[in-house]
């Protein structure tokens, strides 16, 4: 039964997890290049680099 | 900055109307839940980053074409778009989360397949017809309280109510069928082992 509980939990979960500054930026600069256009009821996407 | 519990609220109409710093403020302050909870799921760094960043593209895509109507849920609509991201990635890799095995723990030593393989299985049913075999040559009476106690499960109590002696008598009549049992078995060499 002891064997059942490891001493370290190996999938126990910080909360201080955060994602990489990368993708953040990488969103970011995304929302910048993100453009929708409407047309007739109807909405393009367009991403503008 | 409007630190007021609307607040999410007043930054997604911020972005909606073309300010982007206001995305900026709604990551940080809401990244590290989000990117937790998708982590505890998928538990890979990379994996979490891929669904993490899907999520806010979905997030963009939806506030920008002005389909947002969740006015002060944030959150939790954020948290749905991931949950429901994650459901997609599991079943994209139709597998669940798997366990990596530590030096101090490995998955194996507390899960294993119990049924027998084929060669086990043969060699039980084989030592299941030699003890059946050697039974029949009991006499009557020991063979009866014998089948009854191991073979139908019946306590002493009922196997001298339904035979008609006491329960010393059928008790007897066990362990004398057991040790001629064992000297059939000593006399002959017949190994019954699995």
């Amino acid at each position: 039964m002891a064997k059942m509980y490891p001493k370290s939990r190996p999938n126990r979960v910080s909360n201080n997890l955060v994602p990489r500054d990368e993708t953040i930026k990488f969103l970011l600069d995304y929302s910048k290049a993100l453009s929708v256009i409407n047309y007739k009821n109807v909405k393009f996407e367009a991403l503008l680099n | 900055m409007n630190k007021t519990p609307n607040s999410d609220a007043l930054l997604v109409s911020a972005y909606i109307n073309g300010d982007e710093s206001a995305l900026g403020e709604l990551v940080t302050r809401h990244k590290q839940r989000i990117y937790s909870f998708i982590y505890s799921k998928v538990y890979n760094r990379d994996v979490a980053e891929d669904v993490f960043q899907d999520t806010f593209i979905k997030v963009i895509k939806t506030l920008k074409k002005g389909k947002y109507n969740e006015e002060g849920k944030f959150l939790p609509w954020v948290m749905r778009i991931a949950h429901n991201l994650v459901i997609d990635h599991f079943r994209r890799n139709n597998r669940m989360p798997k366990f990596e095995n530590k030096d101090d723990f490995n998955i194996f030593s507390v899960l294993h397949d119990g049924s027998l393989n084929i060669e086990s299985k043969m060699i039980k049913s084989q030592v299941e017809n030699d003890v059946k075999n050697l039974i029949h040559e009991l006499p009557d009476d020991q063979r009866e309280v014998l089948i009854m106690r191991i073979y139908k499960d019946m306590s002493f109590k009922e196997i001298s109510e339904q035979t008609g002696v006491s329960i010393n008598t059928a008790l007897g009549r066990m362990r004398y069928a057991l040790i001629n049992l064992r000297k059939v078995i000593d006399r002959h060499n017949i190994v019954l082992t699995n």
